[in-house]
């Protein structure tokens, strides 16, 4: 099972010639990925040999990979000037799950292919986010592969290198599916979108959900989890040193007057019977007791 | 990027929304003749508003009213320099006075719940919007708006008739301000904004519906298709550390503490940001000194780059140097501290605690271990480095 990627996912690579497309498709091969083409419209008809000698036949558009190799994932690697067109040529082809790596994506362009992929069932997780891993099964984006392996905890997160860091801390118990979702103000795939995914998946038994300041995604989050949620879930607030009006990295992450601060996330969370770490090394200190039933 | 008054006035101009003259000014002297050009030779009144992006600023005396050129002047003169709310006023802008008939509110916005935008609209303008909204919600009018479509004739109707303009009584109002509402959506769109609020929107004793003050903001990340939008930057303002962060590309927030920070990737710096604050309260009470993210990558010269930005930084007495090797691997990272010591020479002068983890992390320690560089500590968890560099600020 896992969440959104398995074994059997078929992926595609649109940006794969590009140096990033290129190093990450490498890196995607080497964790098990099927990665069954790449697109580009002035390299049609080549192909790009990967380590290995593993050859990844290239598309003119996403229509053509997906007709001959019925793949059901993409992931754009493509810069953010060509992203919207990106993704809407992967909708219009049908392929169910795009993962949107690219960073600066303008948001109006986000809350116009969110839409219009909104219309045509199809999920998007991103942009602006390292992608998704179900370890031992696939990986789509640019999450290490070698952090940790497969296991029962279900990890969704706005941050990528706090994604890292936390499947490091549990890296004994392993993940069925790690999520990182993107820290833009628009978002394909959210808190909830994941929970969900997670609550319904027989290989999760615990879930780790990493959030920050900015918006409100957690606070609906909490709301989600006291309906919704039976299994245990455990939580993370980054940003509660961050001052009023500056903008940490991440375009959504800004606390503006009294929202998006990372207190009144954490007390949403604790009040829907989350368990809240201080940091990392606390939150997966929480994650362990409730695996090891300590 | 929040745009100034004048800027969102001038924005709004450019885009065809109904404004009046106003004239940015920064002496006196030039507040006399921006008065003097919107008076002409008719008697009345001119409003001088301080320029900062803030609000309340009436309350703080930053808006007052003046009956002639000297009188604006005199307003400018008592006007500039103020502080409000921490915000030094080095503007101000010059407005033509208005006869208000009625004042109303809207706004559009990104609706991050929702994935789209969201427009906000009352009949009852000019007070604070927040207080409105929970006072009297029910005259605050909230109407989805579809990415795809914005604000068209028939969003515009549809928005007008939710905030409860006299659709029926005063068609000729209600359609004012729905052709206004257009023209705002065309600001929204044209210019990549994520905020254009207009409070207040009025209808004067003329009849004619203006956007009296307004509110843009703007998003960075379409700066790529708006090479102007460069020009609205107030680089005055900014800290001049953080000025310099940007010319590097790099991703810097002054902080008021002790421990320079440098990570990879925004949440992991927020996170460490944390940490050290909390490791601080057992070192007399130090904090971060900064947020940088130098990305990803961490190549050499970023981290170069970074640590010089941290080390100029008076106050920082130590820095913590947080780094989880995704992508990028310790070594490289290793040799990126090894070769930024090496640049900064004797301007490397504070303790610098490091802590790597992830990629080929071995090697990128046995590397800092080899340089044994007198400054760097290694430290081998997020909480030992933060600990560890929170003690060394605290001297």
């Amino acid at each position: 099972m896992a969440i959104f990627l398995t074994e059997a996912s078929k992926v595609i690579v649109q940006g794969m010639t590009g140096s990033e497309g290129t190093k990450h498709t490498t890196r995607m091969l080497a964790s098990g990925t099927q990665v069954v083409g790449g697109v580009n419209p002035r390299k049609a008809g080549t192909s790009v040999e990967f380590p290995g000698g593993v050859q990844v036949p290239v598309f003119g558009t996403v229509a053509d990979a997906v007709a001959a190799t019925g793949a059901d994932v993409s992931v754009v690697f493509v810069p953010p000037a060509f992203t919207k067109a990106a993704v809407i040529e992967a909708v219009d082809a049908g392929v169910p799950l795009v993962v949107i790596i690219t960073e600066g994506v303008p948001v109006a362009d986000t809350a116009e292919f969110f839409a219009y992929a909104q219309d045509k069932g199809v999920r998007l997780i991103g942009p602006n986010c390292p992608g998704l891993i179900s370890p031992g099964k696939s990986n789509v984006g640019i999450i290490p592969a070698d952090i940790s392996g497969p296991g029962r905890i279900g990890l969704v997160s706005k941050s990528g290198t706090l994604t890292y860091q936390m499947m490091y801390e549990l890296r004994d118990f392993g993940f069925s599916s790690a999520v990182g979702i993107g820290g833009d103000p628009i978002i394909g795939t959210t808190h909830i979108d994941a929970l969900a995914a997670f609550e319904a998946d027989p290989e999760t038994d615990v879930i780790v959900m990493i959030g920050e300041i900015g918006g409100d995604a957690e606070e609906r989050a909490a709301a989600f989890i006291t309906e919704n949620v039976t299994k245990p879930v455990v939580g993370y607030v980054a940003g509660f040193t961050a001052p009023e009006g500056k903008t940490m990295g991440h375009a959504g992450a800004i606390v503006s007057g009294s929202s998006g601060t990372a207190q009144a996330k954490k007390e949403a969370l604790e009040a829907a019977g989350v368990k809240v770490g201080r940091t990392p090394s606390e939150t997966a200190a929480l994650a362990r007791e409730l695996l090891t039933g300590a | 990027m929040d745009l100034f008054e004048y800027q969102a006035r001038d924005t709004f101009e450019k885009h065809g929304v109904p404004v009046l003259g106003g004239i940015v000014a920064t002496t006196p002297d030039e507040a006399r003749a921006a008065a003097a050009t919107l008076l002409g030779d008719e008697p009345g009144v001119v409003v001088v508003k301080a320029q900062v992006k803030t609000g309340g600023r009436g309350k703080a005396g930053g808006v007052k009213l003046a009956r002639s050129a000297d009188d604006a002047a005199e307003k400018a003169a008592e006007i500039l320099g103020m502080d409000i709310k921490g915000h030094t006023v080095h503007r101000v802008m010059i407005a033509a006075g208005a006869q208000i008939e009625q004042e109303y509110y809207f706004s559009l916005l990104l609706d991050r719940a929702e994935r789209r935008y969201l427009a906000m609209c009352s009949v009852e303008g000019g007070m604070e919007i927040e207080q409105l909204a929970v006072e009297r919600p029910e005259a605050l009018a909230r109407v989805a708006v579809d990415p795809r479509v914005g604000i068209d004739a028939a969003k515009a109707a549809e928005i007008v008739e939710a905030a409860g303009f006299p659709t029926k009584t005063s068609p000729q109002i209600a359609a004012k301000v729905a052709a206004v509402l257009q023209t705002l959506w065309t600001v929204y769109r044209e210019e990549d904004a994520t905020l254009v609020e207009v409070n207040p929107l009025v209808l004067t004793k003329a009849g004619d519906v203006v956007a009296l003050d307004g509110k843009v903001t703007l998003d960075a990340n379409a700066d790529f298709r708006h090479p102007e939008h460069a020009e609205l930057e107030d680089k005055a303002a900014a800290d001049p550390l953080e000025a310099r962060a940007k010319e590097k590309d790099l991703n810097y927030v002054k902080l008021d503490g002790e421990v320079g920070i440098i990570g990879n990737g925004a949440g992991l710096v927020m996170s460490t940001l944390d940490v050290v604050a909390y490791a601080g309260e057992a070192h007399g009470g130090v904090k971060p000194a900064n947020f940088l993210d130098i990305g990803g990558g961490a190549s050499a010269e970023v981290m170069a780059a970074g640590l010089d930005i941290i080390l100029t930084d008076p106050q920082v007495k130590s820095v913590f140097v947080n780094v989880f090797g995704g992508i990028t691997a310790c070594d490289a990272v290793a040799n990126g501290i090894v070769a930024a010591l090496e640049i900064l020479g004797d301007e490397a002068s504070k303790p610098l605690v490091v802590r790597l983890d992830g990629n080929n992390v071995i090697e990128g320690r046995r590397i800092l271990a080899a340089a044994g560089h007198p400054l760097v500590t290694l430290a081998d968890t997020m909480d030992g480095g933060a600990d560890k560099a929170a003690e060394l600020a605290n001297v």
